[in-house]
């Protein structure tokens, strides 16, 4: 719910109030930043963070391109860190103002999407699968025919989330291509296999952790952290891994080229580095972060939950989205608003 | 006497003094409109924005599309199916509320004199709330675990929930709710005006009930019910929030396909192109109501 409302949250609490010397305007998905975090760095540092809720990649670059935003950082997935560096839009961040940059893991500190973390530093990652609630459907969930053909128990109950780049290259995988691909004749498959599945989905909407939990949804392509979240509500909600193939991505945090408040968003970049604090923003939004040590702070149901530790014979499936030349998003652009009107 | 400024240096006065209001407006009403007129004929930028080159690339695709694979240009069966919802869903909201409107402003009209500010008050009682959080009320009630299904499955008249969420029934009944109020008011304002004399004298020359409501009451109450159904309609037209939250992102309005094009859909120029087509239907509904109310009162 939270997502669309895309209501802004001040998260100062008032304790802090007098020591507030600073402020910070951090512009993130909805339902992804932990509260308890934000509070622990005002306390700390005194600075006032207000956060700002989007709903989507393309939501967030509109907004910020538009100008005149106020937000100092933005957490863009993989695949848009390097539009926004096209576009000028982040800027570089100095390293020698980030004294933890050295606590990055060793796979997430040299990405192709930002060589060298020149320009951002992670903030989440996991992966995309399907949600489904097994008292309406007790087949195999690990497929993603779930919903690129929906079973019979499924059909006007299945949700698919409106995130193109997620929701394309899983459909791709489940025809037998490969992430950006520019085949064309796959890509009509694609397309009205999609077309063909949409009459069978009840929605595609934000908002998946509470609409599973609540049973408004029976299934729903989903990320693992927010199915993780709405099983913790919901026991009967399991997380499937397709076999067909299925995309990672990682959420990072930019410093934006005409943010007002680059000192505080240095302090914020440098905080969320520290693997206690990584570790908060995973115990809330439940998906993995990239900072070494921050395992021994996480919570304990986090070490064994099925939607965080795949099992191994569907990692080989996980394909992180790498970013694709334009002429590929052209195309996608085009079935995706296709699929949407 | 002697203080009363000449009818000319006042008229000169007048129009000097409000100048800077009226540029204000005209700046600023016309001004955005300006803006999306002159980006529906530009090309689509990357991403989002637009190149400063003449296209008629958006407004093409407000009627037609191009396959994406074989290139054959066909009608914008998806682009008329969102018109064509929309306008059916604005005609049935406009049909229900003022089913419902005309006998809620009949009851509050005829109440005594006093308590009539009364009736009126809990009428405006919804606008005290932020219409977000009406329309989350009304999914708090259709939801599947929500209050009606619950209801109607706890005395057993349902073995499972009724899927109204995320349907043109939800949008429906949404759009109906949040718009029944701007339907009474004008009504109530016609026959608040209305002289019940008339009714009497109806009888009094026997025409049936009927006839009195289609000869007598209808006729005298029509300028309130054009404005209503007006007040009604578009806003209905245009209604954003409302299919966003209960139509689930799959049963699309005019307004939610527009804010597609600038976000998601990264077309602007087609949403500015929407923009103007919405414009113009809402202009041609002004005129073809003013026209309606005013053929039936020569006198104004």
């Amino acid at each position: 719910m939270r997502t669309i409302l895309v209501a802004t949250t001040a998260l100062l609490s008032t304790t802090f109030g007098a020591l507030a010397e600073g402020e910070l305007n951090l512009f993130n998905w909805g339902n992804y930043t932990s509260p308890e975090m934000i509070e622990k760095f005002t306390a700390q540092t005194g600075i006032a963070v207000t956060v700002t809720d989007y709903d989507s990649n393309t939501t967030a670059l509109t907004k910020v391109e538009a100008g005149g935003s106020g937000f100092d950082l933005v957490v863009p997935s993989a695949n848009y860190i390097p539009v926004y560096l096209r576009k000028g839009l982040i800027a570089e961040l100095d390293h020698s103002r980030l004294p933890n940059i050295g606590n990055i893991t060793a796979e997430w500190k040299d990405v192709p999407w930002d060589p060298g973390r020149s320009h951002s530093v992670p903030w989440q990652w996991g992966s995309v699968g399907m949600a489904v609630n097994t008292t309406v459907y007790g087949g195999d969930v690990n497929t993603s025919e779930l919903f690129m053909d929906p079973p019979e128990e499924l059909v006007g109950k299945i949700n698919v989330v409106p995130e193109m780049s997620d929701v394309i290259n899983m459909a791709i995988f489940n025809l037998g291509g490969e992430a950006c691909t520019e085949d064309l004749v796959l890509l009509k498959q694609v397309r009205d296999k999609m077309m063909a599945a949409k009459p069978k989905w009840l929605s595609m909407d934000y908002g998946t952790t509470d609409k599973l939990s609540s049973g408004d949804y029976a299934a729903s392509v989903n990320w693992n952290g927010s199915t993780m979240r709405a099983r913790i509500n919901n026991p009967d909600i399991v997380y499937g891994y397709p076999k067909e193939g299925y995309p990672l991505f990682m959420d990072s945090v930019a410093l934006l080229s005409d943010a007002t408040n680059v000192d505080e968003a240095y302090q914020f970049i440098n905080f969320i580095l520290e693997p206690e604090n990584a570790a908060m923003i995973s115990a809330f939004a439940r998906y993995a972060n990239g900072v070494a040590g921050s395992e021994e702070f996480m919570p304990e149901d986090m070490k064994t939950a099925p939607e965080i530790v795949t099992p191994a014979e569907f990692v080989a499936a996980g394909k992180f989205l790498p970013t694709c030349p334009q002429s590929a998003i052209d195309l996608y652009t085009a079935i995706w608003t296709e699929l949407l009107k | 006497m002697s203080r009363q400024t000449p009818g000319r240096s006042k008229g000169l006065n007048g129009w000097l003094l409000s100048t800077p209001a009226l540029i204000l407006l005209l700046l600023a009403a016309s001004g955005p409109l300006l803006i999306v007129a002159v980006y529906s004929v530009l090309e689509k930028g990357d991403y989002s924005g637009v190149r400063w080159i003449l296209s008629g690339e958006g407004w093409f695709r407000v009627l037609f599309e191009k396959d994406i694979f074989d290139h054959t240009i066909s009608l914008a069966d998806a682009n008329l199916s969102i018109f064509w919802r929309s306008f059916k869903l604005s005609i049935a909201t406009t049909v229900i509320t003022f089913a419902f409107g005309l006998p809620t402003a009949w009851f509050i009209a005829t109440r005594p004199a006093k308590s009539r500010a009364f009736w009126l008050f809990l009428i405006t009682i919804p606008f005290w709330t932020n219409l977000l959080i009406r329309t989350f009320a009304i999914m708090e009630v259709i939801r599947n675990q929500g209050i009606l299904n619950t209801f109607l499955m706890h005395f057993g008249l349902i073995s499972e929930p009724i899927q109204i969420l995320y349907t043109d029934t939800a949008v429906l009944m949404g759009m109906t709710y949040v718009y029944l109020p701007l339907m009474v008011l004008p009504l109530y304002a016609a026959i608040d005006r209305f002289d019940f004399r008339l009714i009497e004298a109806g009888y009094d020359l026997y025409a049936s009930r009927w006839q009195v409501l289609r000869g007598v009451i209808l006729p005298i109450i029509k300028p309130g019910i054009i404005a209503g159904c007006i007040l009604v309609f578009i806003p209905s037209l245009g209604a954003y929030v409302t299919p966003r939250v209960l139509g689930g992102g799959k049963n699309m309005m005019i307004g939610n396909f527009i804010e597609l094009q600038f976000g998601q859909g990264q077309n602007w120029p087609l949403g500015a192109a929407l923009s103007t087509v919405l414009l113009l239907v809402v202009l041609v509904s002004l005129l073809v109501y003013t026209r309606a109310s005013s053929r039936d009162n020569p006198n104004g």
